[in-house]
This record gives structure tokens, sequence and C-alpha cells, in this order.
């Protein structure tokens, strides 16, 4: 295959994947006289801001409380991952070996098969309706990535680095604190933006464990945007509000978004 | 070795404690739980602690719409799969020879990643849009500019689910590429290059020496594929909720417990659903950990 007709395939490829985003664009920017679905491929004749003053602050709510959620919840469970990756990458106790599977066996769980269970528990706890029970849930849910995260980057640094604390004198506790997690900040990226996304980008927990005024950001667009009955417009601007900052961490940390891919799929 | 005798394990056990517990509560202690429950009549709000032994699931048997859930997830699983394989391959073996700007074309391809199933399907919802005549949009309207007219997403019948496929794979195979682009890295140039030497064409290259070496890679991507669709819940949800010719049981479930309160039977379907996802995971993760510790 020659290299134009690669690059030719590749551009017809690269049309298909943006196409949902430049009917997104056009149709958000139209200004909402203009907008007919029968015409939605069309390019607008002039640029309006109109449709997204009309769906901000329907959005707005949702967006404040999955920042809330997602931020609190992403750190958690990155501080927590990085202690269990220090523990079973490089102060491995007895049993490590089985401890990890059996850890990661939580990342590819269908939450159906715990949500009766969970939405039951976090009754009895009180904790249905705002967002500390979903912030729990995400920390938990979380715990089996950000585990293999930091496990995978303290397994590629040397066990010297671990054994000199040692012969200082230092415990595990301080070792942990002062030498290994400075040192962990790249892995504290890949985990932080992991969990930022699967928070930000998580429905059927937010759908279930809370109230309406604490929907997070895709309950409150399914909400506008889910129904046939919506204006076209409306739908689209919200869904590209809605998507926004995590488009704008990958567009960004697109690198360290694609390790946290390549771990989720148990690869280093 | 012998200095490891006298590392104390009592911190390293209180620093994972708090994970293992919570991972033991909400993972495994719940998993156990739905399963109780299934073997329950809990309908309506008080949970019932009533035995009825395997009850729930000879009914869900019995039952059309979890048979034609089934068949649905069976249809869109195996088009799912295969579509988001064949286009996650090929976009990986067309950057692999070389691509000027590779790092804004894989981004292109990945970046569906970054956003959630909701706002994919509010957008695939109206691509896909099956109005005809004078109301003909979204991709219909693109296939009618190549005069292939066609409603073939939104027929009547068995074809509906195999539409949702189409934002599935589209959301998923930029992962699938960047895991055959990883994979094909990682094969050290020597053995192409040797390959090459003993006169073996490119096509030869790729089928005999590149082919077989990314068995792994291949099985990770099926293993990844197969997980979500059993488990996908949002994606349809957002596109055609309510809609038997696109309900899975992952849907199914959700309907039967928290709208109409039926939560046994949900917990059956719950844990046929991870049944399913064990059998494939399970094997998965044992392979990995083990062929770890041989390294």
């Amino acid at each position: 295959m020659s290299r134009t007709l690669r690059h030719l395939a590749l551009f017809a490829l690269a049309c298909f994947f943006l196409m949902p985003v430049y009917v997104m664009l056009v149709t958000a920017f139209k200004s909402p006289g203009e907008v007919d679905v029968a015409h939605m491929w069309a390019l607008p004749r002039s640029l309006s801001l109109d449709t997204f003053a009309v769906v901000w602050p329907k959005l707005r709510g949702g967006m404040v409380n999955s920042v809330l959620l997602a931020v609190p919840a992403s750190l958690i469970s990155s501080f927590l991952g990085a202690a269990n990756g220090f523990v079973l990458a490089k102060w491995r106790f007895p049993g490590a070996d089985v401890v990890f599977p059996v850890m990661l066996f939580g990342m590819f769980i269908p939450y159906q098969a715990i949500i009766i269970p969970l939405f039951q528990t976090m009754s009895d706890l009180k904790l249905v309706g705002g967002l500390d029970g979903l912030i729990l849930v995400h920390v938990v849910y979380g715990l089996p990535i950000t585990t293999l995260i930091f496990r995978n980057y303290f397994l590629g640094l040397p066990d010297e680095l671990v054994e000199s604390a040692e012969i200082d004198g230092a415990g595990m506790l301080r070792t942990f604190f002062r030498i290994a997690l400075p040192i962990a900040a790249p892995a504290f990226a890949v985990s932080m933006i992991w969990q930022f996304t699967s928070a930000w980008n998580d429905f059927l927990f937010g759908l279930i464990l809370t109230r309406t005024e604490f929907w997070p950001v895709t309950v409150g667009l399914n909400n506008i945007a889910g129904a046939q009955t919506v204006p076209f417009n409306q739908a689209m601007a919200a869904a590209l509000l809605a998507s926004l900052p995590t488009l704008l961490v990958y567009l960004l940390l697109g690198r360290f978004f694609m390790r946290g891919l390549m771990a989720g799929a148990l690869k280093g | 070795m012998r200095k490891r005798k006298f590392r104390s394990w009592g911190p390293a056990l209180l620093l994972v404690a708090p994970s293992l517990v919570l991972l033991g509560i909400f993972v495994y202690g719940f998993i156990g739980w739905n399963a109780k429950v299934s073997l329950t009549d809990w309908k309506g709000l008080t949970p019932s602690d009533t035995y009825v032994g395997l009850a729930n699931y000879r009914e869900l048997f019995a039952d059309q719409t979890f048979r034609n859930d089934t068949r649905n997830l069976l249809v869109f699983t195996v088009v799912f799969i295969g579509g988001a394989l064949l286009m996650g391959i090929l976009l990986a073996l067309l950057l692999d020879k070389g691509a000027r700007g590779e790092s804004v074309w894989r981004g292109v391809f990945l970046f569906p990643m970054a956003i959630s199933f909701i706002a994919t399907g509010i957008v695939w919802r109206w691509l896909l849009n099956s109005d005809p005549g004078a109301g003909t949009t979204g991709l219909n309207t693109v296939l009618d500019w190549f005069g292939l007219h066609s409603d073939w997403h939104k027929s009547p019948s068995a074809g509906a689910i195999t539409a949702i496929a189409l934002p599935a794979g589209w959301a998923l195979s930029g992962y699938v590429m960047a895991l055959f682009l990883a994979g094909l890295r990682g094969i050290p140039e020597e053995l192409r290059e040797a390959a090459r030497v003993d006169g073996a064409s490119e096509r030869q290259v790729y089928w005999s020496v590149v082919r077989p070496m990314l068995t792994p890679v291949l099985m990770s991507a099926l293993v990844i594929l197969a997980h979500i669709s059993l488990k996908t819940f949002d994606l349809i949800y957002a596109i055609a909720p309510l809609d038997a010719r696109t309900e899975t049981p992952a849907l199914y479930m959700w309907l039967t417990s928290f709208r109409g309160g039926f939560f046994a039977r949900g917990a059956a379907i719950a844990t046929l659903l991870f049944l399913a996802i064990a059998v494939v995971v399970v094997p998965y993760i044992w392979y990995t950990s083990r062929k770890e510790r041989t390294r």
C-alpha cells in the first residue's frame, strides 16, 4: 500500500471519527431559528451562542456536582492506590501475589452485580442522595486500577531505592512517604486523570445514588438532552459542554491518559 | 533475601488494610449478597428473606423479555467485538507503517474514549435517526448522497441492535488501535529485518513474524471488548431507552429492579451477567498474573 493511499485511508477514517464532533459543533453554534434536523450537516450561516445560553443554566448544577465529586474521589483513590501499589511492589508481604489479582478482579465486574446490595447498604448508612456516598463508591471501585497503575510504576523502580532507605533505618511508612511518594508524580498524573475521567463519565452510580439537586453531569445531561422532544440544538450543545472537561484533559494530557488505558488492559 | 526476614509486615498490612476491607465488602461481599437476593422473592420496597431456590432463574429462562434481551446481547457482542477489532487493527496497521503526524491521527481515533457514553449516545441517537422521506436525517442523509438510502439501523426486526454497535465501535476501536500499536512497537525491528533478509515479502513478514507475536494483544482486546459489551448500559440507555429492539440484560436488570421493584429478579439477571463476565475475566487475570510471576 503506497504512502499516499495510506494517508488517504487515514483521512477518510478520521472523517468518520470526527463526524459526531462536527455535528455537535455546527449545530450548537447555529442560531436557534436556523436549526433544522434535516439540514444537520450544513454549516451555520452565522455563529450564535444563543443555544449555549439556554442550556448552560440547566447544566451548570451538574457540572459543579461532578467537579465536587470527581476531584476528591480521584485524589483519595489515587492516594490509597499509591499505598497499595507501593506495598505490593516493594514491600511484598507473604500472600501479596494472591492479594493483587483478587483486588484486580474488582475492575472488571459488571456494576449491575453489586448495585442492589450497594443501594441497600448506602441507604442504611444514610449515604444516598448527596455526594458523599457517591464519592465513597467511586473511591472504592477505583482502587483496583489505581493500585495497578502505582504497582506497575513502583515495579519499574530499582529495589535499591527502598533497600538503601531501610539500611538508613527508615521504616516502611517513612520510606513510603519520604521516598516513594515524591517520585511517583508521573503515576499520580496517570491515576488522577484516569479516575477523574471515569468519575466524570459515570452514569449508573450517579443515577441510583443521588437525588436531583446532587445529580452528576451525566445524569443531568441525560435528563436535559435524552428525550426526542428536546430541541436538537440544545441536545448537541449540552452534550458538548458536558464533554468539555474530559476532552480538555485528554487534549492537554493525552500521554498520561494513554498510559492509564494501557494499564486498564493489564499491560504495564 | 535474608534481610527480608527482619522486615516487619505490620505497617505494610496496615497500609493496605483499608483498601482490602473496602474491596472485600464492596466487591466480594456484595456479589455474594446479590446472589443471595436472587434466591429470594424480594419484590417492592421491603427486602424479603424468603428463600425460593432457583425460581427466579427458572422464570427468567422462560421469560420472553429476557430471551429477547439475551438474543440482542449476543448479536450486539458479535457485531461490536468484530467491528471494533477490525477497525482497531486496521488503524494500527495503517499507523504502524509510519504516517506523518502520527500523534495527531492517534489523538483523533482515541478521543472518543474520553467522552461519556451518555454524551456519545445523545449525539448518535440523532445520527441514527431513521425518519424516511422529507424527515431523512443523520447518517441516512449521507447515505442518500451516495444513493444508498436505507433504514437498516432501525428496521423493526432483528437488525436494530446492530445499530448500537456502530457508536460502541466508534467509542472503543481507538482503544483496540492503541493496544495493537503498542504490541506492534514491542516487536523488535531486527526480527522483521531478519525475515526480510531471508527474502520474505512485506505481507509474509506481517503474517508469519508479526501476527503470531500479537496473540496476547488480541486476547487482551477480546477480554476488554467482551466485558464492556456485556455490561454496556449507559450507551443504550441514552440512544434508545425502553425499546425492546435494543434492550439487553444489563438494561433489563436496571428496569426490573429500580423501576419495577422486582429486586430478586434483577439480582438473578445481575448474577448471570456476573458469571458470564467472570468466565472470561478470571482466566485472563490468572493467566496474566502467572505470566508475570514466571517472568
